[in-house]
């Protein structure tokens, strides 16, 4: 049982904790990259609304699809909603399931970067400048007896400490406008909390054995996708070696025929163990132009994707009988959907 | 770094200390978020109390549904509560067990927010600069031409220039930290008390040997749906495994082999082709391959591994000359 924790650690491990470790170096970076961002509001009453609002919302979406890239259950996910029936069915709520939990982790991030721009304040500062009641701050003898143009042009230049002359004015108005930003982030992240707070703690009073159900088949979708990889790897893999072994037989064979008839193992009974082993790594080729065709021919005329069924297909027959040909002639065509039945009949002798 | 695997595999044996563990991580990120909050005192009399009672009462209120969110307990708890009946019947002193141990985790993190910023003193300041009364302290601005209020509502912003060469705002923000540093000492001194009568006082109460059942219970709970999840994904790794093989050997044809064979075929087989003949599971040519692959896209296998789960192994059947059966595997 230990075996099979440590197992399943690894595994979970592998699986939830990368994309957790993910999404929080998402988030860290989303907040150290607002805080490397030199903001700097164009203080001109045309420009200052979308520059200000602007930073609020587009990176938010970028990092949105950012975690979107980032996610490798996208293309899980795509794969299962576009692939063709076929004989296993669809279950929408598997993909609604998967999308959820993409989408929870995505929302991550962008959530960081706009809780710490509305706590920071200079993009509302930026943004409402204009709108503000500049009587309320000071003396109301900096605005009379100007026009409405050059009201908002005053205005609009609050944000930059070095355009605007009368700094306390300016500090009272900022402060007042980056209290509204720190109070619209605070009922931000309440509200991202409490939502957070009802999916996760609220659900199980609805859909629990649905939502265990769907919650297995969608690792179950990724893992053997994985399975799927691994296995077609090692398939590749025996598959070459096979077919690089027979390429090798092939090529000595012919030049065995080619150079001098001898009997192929005949000889070899009396050798030892060792000296066996070492003529057969060397599958007949033991002469530089040998090897050199060998070399040659894997370039010049590569051998086709057909490994060679042979003939002693993993039975003992040929090997007690000791006879090639009638095995070959007897086990060619190999069975196709039901695993060979084996049964051989073993004389006894009551001696 | 095997040390290192020992301590967390024990701390996460123990599902109280990961509870544990997570509710102090909270704690500490909550002094986090305190000191990097740029606190920013409007100094105005309409909003001063009210900006200062939101940063007070808002981030405990997250912090508790964080810490609500992020405990373990939370979903034991739910589904002992919602589940049906079944086979099993419902405790009701566990449930109340976990919810008691999920509430009071939960409930340190708003804690240490509120008595930090008690202690620090600036909150209290924000709120309280207007009703102190100014006559108390010397060195009151009186040649700005603002009204008293105002006067008081801007003591704490310290860059205002009204109170430049003066201090004024000095003595009353020192003051008025006075008094939020006692609350916040009190409180601490209440809760502190509260929990070690509560310690000391509740043995006598309780029936500990019901307590001790409880306990049990919920730690029981715990262990048997982190053992469920575990389980679930040993499972599906297997049924994966055994569904690509069998759609594997599903795709095997039937071969022909060419005759005569060259005389070289080696009439034995050594073990390392015994094993490639078994990965290759049987698919053999290019053909093959590419439409494995094919149909693997566009008409996955169904979700059946009953045929491969139950192969025909190979039986051995002994017999003597005259046909009896001396031993069968069948």
């Amino acid at each position: 049982m230990d075996k099979f924790r440590m197992m399943f650690q690894f595994l979970q491990s592998n699986q939830e904790s990368f994309m957790n470790g993910i999404c929080g170096i998402m988030a860290l970076a989303s907040a150290q990259m607002y805080s490397a961002f030199e903001f700097n509001c164009p203080c001109m009453p045309e420009y200052n609304y979308t520059y200000g609002i602007g930073l609020l919302i587009i990176p938010p979406i970028w990092f949105f699809l950012l975690g979107f890239v980032l996610n490798n259950n996208v293309s899980v996910l795509a794969e299962e909603w576009r692939r063709p029936t076929g004989r296993r069915t669809k279950d929408p709520t598997i993909l609604r399931y998967m999308f959820c939990s993409i989408t929870q982790r995505s929302l991550i991030a962008p959530a960081v970067w706009v809780s710490v721009t509305l706590m920071d304040g200079k993009s509302f500062l930026c943004a409402f400048s204009i709108n503000l009641d500049i009587d309320r701050f000071g003396n109301t003898s900096l605005v009379k007896g100007m026009s409405e143009m050059e009201r908002i042009k005053l205005l609009a230049r609050i944000p930059c400490k070095e355009l605007f002359e009368h700094q306390e004015i300016r500090a009272a108005a900022s402060r007042y406008i980056k209290c509204i930003s720190q109070a619209c982030g605070w009922m931000f992240l309440l509200m991202m909390t409490f939502t957070a707070f009802l999916i996760r703690a609220i659900r199980p009073c609805f859909t629990q054995a649905a939502f265990l159900k769907t919650k297995y088949w969608s690792h179950y979708i990724d893992i053997e996708r994985k399975m799927f990889d691994e296995t077609c790897k090692e398939h590749a893999k025996s598959f070459a070696k096979v077919c690089i072994h027979q390429y090798f037989e092939n090529i000595s064979g012919e030049m065995r025929s080619f150079h001098y008839r001898r009997s192929s193992r005949d000889g070899s009974d009396d050798d030892s163990e060792d000296k066996k082993s070492d003529e057969e790594k060397l599958l007949g080729i033991r002469a530089q132009d040998d090897m050199n065709k060998v070399l040659w021919n894997w370039h010049t005329c590569k051998p086709a994707l057909a490994l060679r069924k042979d003939e002693i297909d993993g039975e003992n027959n040929g090997r007690l009988n000791g006879n090639i040909n009638g095995a070959v002639n007897g086990f060619a065509k190999g069975h196709t959907h039901e695993v060979e039945k084996k049964e051989w009949a073993v004389y006894y002798s009551k001696v | 770094m095997e040390r290192l695997k020992l301590v967390l595999q024990y701390f996460q044996s123990n599902s109280e200390s990961i509870s544990n563990g997570i509710c102090i991580i909270l704690a500490l990120v909550s002094v986090k978020l305190y000191t990097s909050f740029d606190f920013n005192c409007p100094c105005l009399p309409q909003y001063n109390k009210l900006y200062s009672l939101g940063v007070m009462t808002v981030p405990p209120i997250i912090l508790f549904f964080l810490g609500v969110l992020v405990n373990r307990h939370t979903g034991v708890m739910m589904d002992e509560w919602m589940r049906p009946t079944g086979n099993r019947s419902k405790n009701p002193a566990v449930v109340k067990y976990l919810f008691s141990a999920m509430i009071q985790r939960a409930l340190l993190a708003p804690m240490v927010w509120i008595l930090v910023t008690l202690l620090d003193g600036k909150i209290f300041i924000c709120a309280f600069s207007v009703s102190v009364d100014p006559a108390l302290f010397q060195g009151l601005p009186n040649n700005t031409g603002l009204d008293v209020i105002k006067i008081m509502a801007k003591v704490p912003c310290r860059e205002d220039v009204i109170f430049k060469n003066s201090s004024f705002r000095k003595a009353v923000s020192r003051y008025v930290r006075c008094h939020s540093q006692a609350v916040g000492w009190s409180i601490l001194l209440f809760l502190i008390v509260l929990g070690a009568m509560g310690r000391l006082i509740k043995p006598c109460f309780d029936d500990h040997a019901t307590f001790l059942q409880t306990r049990y219970w919920s730690n029981y709970l715990d262990v048997e749906q982190k053992l469920f999840d575990e389980t679930c994904v040993l499972h599906a790794r297997d049924f994966a495994r055994k569904c690509v093989v069998q759609f594997f050997e599903d795709m095997r044809e039937d071969t022909v082999l060419y005759l005569p064979h060259p005389p070289f075929i080696s009439n034995f087989r050594e073990d390392w082709e015994e094993e490639e003949e078994e990965r290759l599971h049987g698919i053999t040519k290019q053909q093959q391959v590419d439409k494995l692959l094919n149909k693997w896209y566009y008409s996955k296998p169904e979700l059946d591994v009953t045929r491969i789960s139950h192969r025909p192994k190979t039986c051995v059947t002994w017999e003597d000359r005259e046909g009896n059966t001396l031993y069968s595997d069948v």
